[in-house]
């Protein structure tokens, strides 16, 4: 049975989700509720059951659906109230949320506070704008792993897969391992926009070849898929004419970028970043809606699940803290741009006064790669606030920098922070 | 025996880090770029005994969905890896399965048990 009122609402039951809702009975939030779009929890987990998940947070290395598996057991041992098949219909900036459901018709209720985790989307054809005639068998490949590990169908037999994401790359694995053909990924990029491993794991080991700065110039068929022509790009990422290849296949899988879903942070009148597509944040997780967390692919899409998982842990203490005693901000707030070869950074905002209580973390994507150490750098101006090496940085990887509590000083007389990312 | 140098991508972590090994036949002299001390252990798999986890999907009767993923319990010869998915491809299970069913035990004789990576509820179970 519902209840009118909790003290926390949670919209998306995937890994944020999860983790969120389970820190918020934790931190002690007496009533939390889950609503959740799919008729069970774990969200796009279910259909991950590659391995490569847990390795952070658990130290050991779990396929998709036994990582969702463990929060779900959790969540079931703290009476944490579900509402499956639920589809979130509005949300108000005075955190009122109306759902509908199978199960229980049209529900009206309130949160203290609210945290929306409803995760990201996969772009489609119409957005990269992929010219040529219609046919069957053009797939987001999300869509075709839900088909395949899930529902039990091949969309095809001779496979090309646009973008190395690494959705993408783990299709082509998955397609192979299922008796099919995948004759080519490609990448507009000049470099792989997924993880390296994945090259290494899921096309390497199995000779699949990839080709960057190729994209596809267009589809061929009728009824269905019957070949795809793709042509090499120059660094203005305009066609050359002449390299032109027709392709033969009966489906093309389009791995080519995620986008947060925030129709319903946009309803509440939440902020959103142009950039990440996803709300302005603080490091609490609060976005511009007081009362209103968000955490996981919702505000900016993550390249590993743990790291997911620990923001939603981070959201939800925070949304119990809110709701159980009405948590006020300090009020001394600093902003944080992204500077040199820095394409976003997250928490947008730091509260000044939260390094007294433990040090910061950002994270962040880079524009460009660079195959050489960098130094990571925060800035107050010409002061650095914090700083860290990396071997390497690439754009299909996350970058995660400590700002630490003896910077504390520092950031007092901070009027705006910059992150930067240069050549050691 | 003479050494030579062999560039490898360490898979064992999403690091991922660029290895330059100096190896002398099947032995490994020296690793550079490895950000710990598993990027050894893996040079060294790679060149005697290259192994890798297979995740895949079993066919289940009556559950909530005709799948059940599973996943092998540590990594397993990687010459093997479509005999073990043809040996998968035969069993149907029937529901409920339990996450970390042993869905084969000692697969192909490698020692490695196949688990399953979820609970698949029945169709009429409450999930």
């Amino acid at each position: 049975m519902l209840k009118a009122k909790y003290d926390v609402v949670v919209i998306g039951a995937g890994p944020a989700g999860l983790a969120a809702a389970i820190e918020a009975k934790k931190t002690g939030a007496q009533d939390v509720l889950v609503v959740e779009r799919a008729q069970e929890l774990g969200g796009i987990l279910q259909q991950c059951i590659h391995n490569g998940f847990g390795l952070q947070i658990f130290k050991r290395d779990m396929p998709g659906p036994a990582y969702a598996q463990h929060f779900i057991d959790e969540l079931a041992g703290l009476h944490i109230d579900t509402l499956l098949d639920a589809m979130v219909l509005n949300v108000t900036s005075e955190r009122h949320v109306h759902a509908t459901s199978r199960g229980s018709g049209f529900v009206e209720l309130d949160g203290r506070a609210l945290v929306l985790s409803m995760g990201c989307r996969e772009r489609t054809r119409a957005q990269i704008a992929l010219p040529g005639t219609r046919p069957a068998g053009v797939y987001t490949a999300g869509t075709a792993q839900r088909f395949v590990n899930i529902e039990g169908f091949m969309p095809g037999k001779r496979f090309v897969i646009l973008g190395s994401g690494d959705i993408g790359m783990i299709m082509a694995r998955r397609l192979v391992f299922e008796g099919a053909k995948v004759e080519r990924v490609l990448e507009i990029m000049p470099f792989l926009t997924g993880l390296t491993r994945n090259y290494v794991q899921c096309l390497m080991d199995f000779d699949i070849p990839l080709q960057l700065n190729h994209t596809v110039k267009r589809i061929l068929g009728n009824n269905r898929v019957e070949a795809i022509e793709s042509v090499q790009i120059d660094k203005q990422r305009q066609p050359i004419a002449g390299t032109e290849e027709i392709i033969p296949c009966d489906t093309l899988l389009l791995s080519v970028g995620l986008i947060p879903e925030n129709e319903l942070s946009r309803k509440a009148g939440v902020s959103l970043d142009p950039v990440t597509g996803g709300p302005f944040v603080d490091e609490r997780m609060q976005t511009s809606v007081p009362g209103i967390f968000a955490a996981g692919n919702v505000v900016h899409v993550y390249d590993l699940v743990d790291w997911v998982t620990e923001a939603g842990l981070l959201c939800g203490r925070n949304a119990a803290q809110y709701a159980i005693r009405e948590r006020k901000l300090h009020g001394r707030r600093v902003g944080i741009k992204a500077g040199n070869n820095v394409r976003y950074i997250v928490p947008h905002v730091l509260d000044k006064e939260s390094l007294a209580e433990s040090a910061q973390r950002l994270q962040m994507r880079v524009t460009m790669p660079i195959e050489e150490p960098v130094l990571i750098e925060v800035m107050n101006g010409e002061e650095r606030v914090a700083r860290k090496t990396e071997l390497y940085v690439r754009p299909g990887e996350m970058v995660n920098i400590d700002i630490p509590q003896s910077a504390y000083d520092a950031v007092q007389r901070a009027s705006e922070l910059s992150v930067r990312v240069v050549r050691r | 025996m003479t050494q030579e140098h062999r560039k490898f991508i360490c898979i064992t972590c999403p690091r991922g880090c660029a290895l330059d090994a100096t190896v002398e036949g099947k032995a490994v002299v020296k690793i550079e770029g490895s950000s710990c001390k598993r990027g050894m252990d893996y040079v060294k798999g790679e060149l005697t005994d290259p192994r890798r986890m297979v995740t895949t999907t079993v066919r289940v009767k009556g559950g909530v969905h005709p799948l059940a993923p599973v996943y092998t319990k540590t990594p397993i010869p990687k010459p093997r890896i479509f005999d073990l998915l043809a040996e998968i491809r035969k069993i149907e299970l029937k529901a409920p399965v339990r996450f970390g069913d042993v869905v084969i035990e000692n697969a192909l004789g490698t020692g490695v048990d196949v688990l399953a990576s979820r609970n698949i509820p029945a169709k009429s179970e409450a999930s």
